[in-house]
């Protein structure tokens, strides 16, 4: 699914540059659940982005489906990014004047997506996440876990190739973090390729495998064996 | 183009119009007064324009008064301080002198400047009216309205010198009974018997005209009180596009020499040109109407860019949002569009309320100077330039949203969606 060789990226900082990724390769197949772990400033929100087409390696090769991504124009990324990505991120960004139907509808809409099939998908969806009734309230209306619920729904609803998670947790408590992943494991069961970054050590043993990420470069990479978050929700 | 003609993005349009109330509604005060203001403006001066029209429609737009006063400079054997009396026979020489002269109308009169009012009297019934002499022409420069059943002194009037004369509406009131047709009717006029043919209605117009006036035949005035070929004064009517005041001048030449009056003398013949003054007013209102041309569009360029600016900020405040639309597939182009798309639709619906408004102040201040002597009449803007104004809004609203439309596709998804 996700095939990267030889990664590198650096950000210039005024007059000297930083070396963010020092060469990363790794491939992630279909269906799996990875958790990206590193302290901060380990380079793992760089790869994210990469990952998601929201910034670009400086050299090294990027393949997401065998679609060689490379070069990309603004126009061309975004059509990718809503063919093949979906995206959750710490601080939700839920769309605060559209209700949580229509946050979830928004992927859709940028796939043109005629109206009433919009409407009945992104029900269809937010009923996944066990917040149908839920619909017609504002963001603001809820909590947190059930923001990144309602995130997480938005993220499916393209039916993307690929779901990256940033830190889907890092704004939540405990209890709600194990709510989340509890959802994100489903999904995944249901054969769905999902990246988490995270920095917790409970969250990242929560999914299949643990990439961790060092100074630049992957310093381990291992598989886990999944501990269920529906053990620690009642 | 596609997503302009998209109900989806409309749909996307009114809900980010609808959901940010206080900004849509800041952003649409700005074009709504300057749309409001240009309306108004431009509709009041066509309103005075009316209105300055209305108060010259009964008299020819170009028409001017020649009479004669004293002679200031002494000339060809005559000494300075010589009355000149205009001639009937002037008017022939003017005709093929000037021309640009359509008509004129010779004027005799008994009742105004010092000399005595002719006495008027029907029975027992009697009064004092201004007698004037009168030729056909006259109707010409200065439209009479005569009631039903009446007429203007005709040809075979003054052919004939018919004693026949047209009575001012009040000049009927005092000496008909109400329920009594005038026409046909006798009245005295200095002791001699007139047919009354019929009765003149009063317009205000200014001048020393009133609505008890009795026009008689200039050749019956002649006979009766003894002038011979003596004329009070000329009503002459220029062509439309003739310049008044140099057929003024033509005017006052030609009759300088008629009357063996130096060239020089300023004094020797009195004018007043109507003409002159009506171009004055003409020129004053349409520099009304450019005045307000030019403060309507700054007042809508002003709310325009108020548009744009606020639109700026709310981009900025939207940064995260759009930021987001673009990781989940907005493109550049896209997003571009909305903001383009949300600023004309402001700027429009702005518009189009300011244009209902300023509709329905112009229609308020009509009724209230409706009937009055205030030159205002029939405040309206023509169509062309609502639309224009329409199109400009359309234009600079369009132009406007670039600035911050250019402002939202510059921010990279990236760093909209950084945390913190």
């Amino acid at each position: 699914m996700i095939e990267i060789k030889d990664l590198h990226k650096s950000y210039k900082m005024g007059s000297n540059s930083l070396h963010v990724l020092k060469g990363i390769n790794f491939s992630v197949e279909d269906g799996e659940l990875v958790a990206i772990m590193g302290s901060s400033g380990s380079g793992k929100s760089t790869l994210l982005n990469i990952l998601g087409m929201l910034d670009e390696a400086d050299e090294g090769e990027y393949t997401l489906d065998n679609v060689p991504i490379k070069n990309l124009s603004e126009t061309k990324a975004a059509q990718y990014r809503n063919k093949f990505l979906g995206f959750v991120f710490q601080s939700f960004n839920l769309i605060n004047y559209k209700s949580a139907m229509e946050n979830v509808a928004l992927p859709l809409y940028y796939q043109r997506v005629a109206r009433k099939e919009r409407t009945e998908k992104a029900l269809q969806y937010l009923e996944r996440v066990g917040l149908r009734e839920w619909a017609t309230h504002l963001p603001s209306e809820l909590s947190g876990g059930q923001k990144q619920r309602v995130a997480i729904a938005r993220a499916m609803a393209a039916e993307p190739k690929v779901l990256l998670a940033d830190e889907p947790t890092g704004a939540l408590d405990s209890t709600t973090s194990y709510e989340v992943m509890d959802l994100i494991q489903k999904i995944n069961d249901e054969g769905n390729t999902i990246l988490v970054v995270t920095h917790e050590e409970d969250i990242a043993h929560m999914c299949k495998r643990i990439v961790h990420l060092k100074d630049g470069v992957i310093v381990e990479d291992k598989k886990v064996k999944q501990v269920r978050a529906a053990e620690y929700v009642q | 183009m596609k997503q302009l003609f998209d109900g989806n993005t409309w749909q996307e349009i009114f809900q980010s119009i609808r959901k940010n109330k206080l900004r849509t509604f800041l952003t649409m005060i700005g074009v709504f007064v300057g749309i409001y203001i240009y309306i108004g403006l431009s509709g009041a001066s066509k309103g005075l324009d009316n209105g300055f029209e209305r108060q010259f429609e009964t008299i020819a737009k170009n028409s001017l008064f020649a009479w004669g006063q004293r002679t200031s400079i002494p000339y060809a054997g005559f000494k300075t301080g010589r009355q000149i009396q205009l001639k009937l026979g002037d008017v022939e020489v003017l005709y093929n002198r000037v021309p640009e002269i359509e008509t004129i109308a010779p004027r005799n009169v008994k009742g105004i400047f010092g000399s005595n009012p002719g006495i008027i009297t029907r029975g027992l019934k009697s009064g004092n009216y201004a007698v004037y002499g009168d030729f056909p022409d006259f109707a010409d420069i200065a439209t009479k309205k005569i009631y039903d059943g009446g007429r203007f002194i005709n040809d075979e009037d003054i052919e004939q010198a018919r004693k026949v004369c047209v009575i001012g509406e009040r000049t009927q009131k005092e000496l008909f009974e109400e329920d009594e047709d005038p026409i046909g009717g006798y009245i005295r006029i200095d002791n001699i018997y007139f047919q009354v043919v019929g009765v003149h209605k009063f317009t205000p117009g200014g001048g020393f005209e009133s609505d008890s006036d009795i026009y008689i035949p200039f050749a019956t005035f002649k006979k009766l009180y003894n002038t011979g070929d003596n004329v009070s004064w000329l009503t002459i009517a220029a062509y439309d596009d003739a310049d008044v005041v140099k057929v003024e001048e033509d005017i006052k030449a030609t009759l300088r020499s008629i009357h063996n009056v130096s060239p020089k003398d300023e004094r020797a013949f009195g004018s007043f040109n109507l003409g002159e003054i009506f171009n004055k007013i003409m020129g004053f209102s349409s520099g009304m109407t450019f005045l307000s041309l030019i403060v309507g569009i700054a007042c809508i360029l002003a709310g325009v860019i108020g548009i744009g600016n606020i639109l700026l900020i709310s981009v900025k405040e939207r940064t995260k949002e759009l930021g987001v639309r673009r990781a989940l597939g907005a493109t550049p182009s896209e997003v571009r569009n909305q903001i383009i798309i949300e600023a004309l639709t402001l700027t429009l619906l702005a518009g189009i309320i300011g244009i209902i408004f300023g509709a329905l102040t112009l229609k308020i201040i009509d009724a209230l100077t409706k009937g009055g002597d205030f030159p205002y009449a029939n405040p309206t803007v023509p169509i062309p330039y609502v639309i224009g104004s329409l199109l400009l809004m359309v234009v600079l609203g369009v132009l406007i949203g670039l600035i911050p439309a250019q402002r939202a596709v510059s921010i990279r998804p990236i760093d909209a969606l950084r945390e913190e």
